[in-house]
């Protein structure tokens, strides 16, 4: 499968707000609907670009603001392989892991909307086929990576009936 | 080498010795949801197939974020909620009783030394009290509810000191706001930080809440204080559980140490769409206000209210402005009752409605239309927050809230100097 880069019209400070408006967070509880509506109020029509398999590419901060786990289930069910940022906000970076969402913290400054990239978590690089270019991802840290590998915290829990890192 | 209020909390939960960058896996004592959160963590803890939870005194549930519900939607999370409380015997703050971060503490739900996460940002507010406290997200709140653990990363502390005597009509959300100007929405980021100074200890408990509040608004996983004489007196009022204060070491590491003096410090107003954008109200002047809105969990505390009541009293509201009014808990809009602050509200035109975070994230109760500038005492100023994305709002004390409902525009609160505590 191929993956493509989304871009958004601002790029750091993306809140969660952002991601999902507290116009629909409060009162709906179907991902697929807020999904719909993501990054309505700071890019309107973006959510209708998306495809599945598609990376975000993003600036500073990302996740800023609540700790609704609305914003980062929104996105995975909207269809994103992963999220690429220079940094992510904690409770959201949290919150992404925990339900199986991808996030990398690498330099984006070199990535256009459209353009063709390849992950590759093991070495830790980003390809952008498009510009051939490889950067650098930072490293995960093994309890983050334990995580996403079970399918996320619920499922690593359910597994081990409890945390099982090897390390901690 | 020392450490950290941080670094010793963590080992306290831990059972173990932990450093700022160490990863362990921790006791809580005490854990929440919202309205807003606690569908998921309901769905979460059903999915995690467990048949109790971990301990019935230690969670609670809040229905503050749009109390009383406006839509079907919402009144369908209520009900999952009140039937999940029922089901599993647990608590619940149902309408009306107020904002989770002041029913927290104030209901002595927790105590000086305690580790305590809430499915909500904000939940950092109690580091004033000497909590290691800090929002998580809806699935980790339910693996702790089901286990009455999670992992930690020990953060790294950043040391944010302030003195000086702070000028009339400029209070502790003008001193955060300040300090949010210098360090950044980015500035602290997965970070603890420490506050100390007379600007501190001259505060009181309320006030410091308002500091530690905002500490997220930085990107810090906790903003926190030691446990002075006040504290210690505030905490044993509410809480029967014992106090376990904790001070850092003298030779403790932090990664920066910054330095504030604020007797010179004009009234603060962060401007939209980020915390971080922050003026003099000085520079402000000419601004139209739409809107004004009291309350929140940053200041709807009594301090906050009294503050505004004693600007207001004898005067009325612009006739262009909308001012709601929301006591951050039950027991505040009684004692507002009782020192006759509501009638002062209400006399001045303002709208007083129930306990709870309505406005604030834009559910129901004041949301703004098209084009329409509020000014707030609440803590994010993000575009849309109070319900619509092409709305504006500015960020201030309740003291400059309240001067400029009575004017229709961004107002010194100064002004009114005979008024100002």
């Amino acid at each position: 499968m191929k993956h493509f880069a989304r871009r958004l019209k601002v790029q750091d400070d993306i809140n969660t707000d952002y991601v999902i408006s507290g116009r629909y967070k409060f009162k709906i509880q179907d991902p697929k609907e807020l999904a719909m509506h993501i990054f309505e109020d700071v890019d309107p029509g973006f959510a209708s670009r998306v495809k599945k398999g598609d990376i975000l590419a993003s600036g500073e901060n990302f996740g800023c603001g609540s700790s609704r786990e609305q914003a980062p289930l929104a996105l995975k069910q909207a269809g994103f392989q992963a999220i690429a940022a220079k940094s992510f906000a904690r409770i959201f970076y949290r919150n992404a892991f925990n339900i199986g969402l991808l996030l990398v913290e690498c330099n984006t400054d070199f990535i256009d909307d459209g353009d063709e990239l390849e992950l590759d978590i093991e070495r830790g690089k980003l390809k952008n086929k498009s510009k051939g270019l490889i950067l650098d991802i930072k490293p995960i840290a093994p309890v983050i990576k334990k995580l996403l590998e079970d399918g996320g915290a619920i499922e690593h829990f359910k597994k081990y009936g409890g945390f099982k890192f090897d390390k901690t | 080498m020392g450490k950290t209020i941080a670094e010793k909390i963590l080992s306290n939960h831990a059972g173990k010795d932990l450093r700022a960058g160490d990863i362990a896996i921790c006791d809580v004592d005490f854990c929440f949801g919202q309205d807003g959160t606690s569908a998921i963590i309901i769905d979460s803890f059903k999915k995690l197939g467990m048949k109790n939870v971990f301990d019935k005194s230690k969670f609670y549930m809040i229905i503050d974020h749009s109390a009383p519900s406006p839509n079907i939607g919402t009144s369908e999370i209520h009900k999952k909620m009140r039937e999940f409380a029922k089901t599993f015997d647990v608590g619940l703050y149902d309408i009306g009783c107020g904002v989770c971060h002041q029913l927290i503490p104030q209901k002595g739900h927790i105590t000086c030394g305690d580790l305590v996460i809430g499915a909500d940002s904000h939940t950092c507010t109690y580091g004033a009290i000497n909590v290691f406290s800090t929002g998580v997200g809806s699935t980790d709140l339910a693996i702790t509810l089901a286990s009455g653990k999670n992992w930690f990363k020990v953060p790294e502390t950043i040391k944010v000191v302030v003195n000086g005597k702070l000028p009339k009509g400029v209070y502790s959300k003008d001193m955060i706001l300040h300090i949010i100007k210098d360090i950044g929405a980015n500035g602290a980021t997965y970070k603890a930080i420490e506050f100390y100074g007379d600007a501190i200890s001259s505060l009181s408990v309320d006030g410091r809440f308002t500091i530690t509040n905002m500490a997220v608004e930085m990107g810090a996983k906790i903003g926190v204080m030691t446990a002075d004489k006040k504290v210690l007196k505030w905490v044993q009022e509410r809480s029967s559980k014992e106090p376990k204060p904790v001070a850092p070491d003298i030779d403790a590491r932090y990664v920066a140490v910054k330095n504030y003096d604020v007797s010179n410090l004009s009234p603060q107003v962060a401007k939209p769409h980020t915390v971080d954008n922050v003026a003099d109200v000085e520079e402000l002047k000419s601004v139209k206000i739409d809107q004004a809105y009291l309350g929140t969990c940053t200041n709807g505390r009594f301090e906050d209210l009294e503050i505004a009541a004693n600007i207001l009293k004898g005067n009325s509201i612009h006739p262009d402005v909308k001012f709601v009014i929301a006591p951050a808990s039950k027991e505040i809009y009684l004692e507002a009752i009782k020192k006759s602050l509501i009638e002062i509200f209400i006399k001045s035109g303002a709208t007083v409605v129930g306990p709870g975070c309505g406005p604030c994230v834009g559910t129901h109760n004041g949301v703004l239309a098209d084009g329409e500038v509020a000014i707030s005492t609440a803590n994010r100023n993000f575009k849309g927050r109070m319900g619509n994305p092409n709305a504006f709002i500015y960020l201030a004390s309740p003291a400059t809230v309240a001067a400029s409902a009575i004017n229709g525009e961004m107002t010194d609160p100064r002004i009114y100097k005979k008024r100002l505590s």
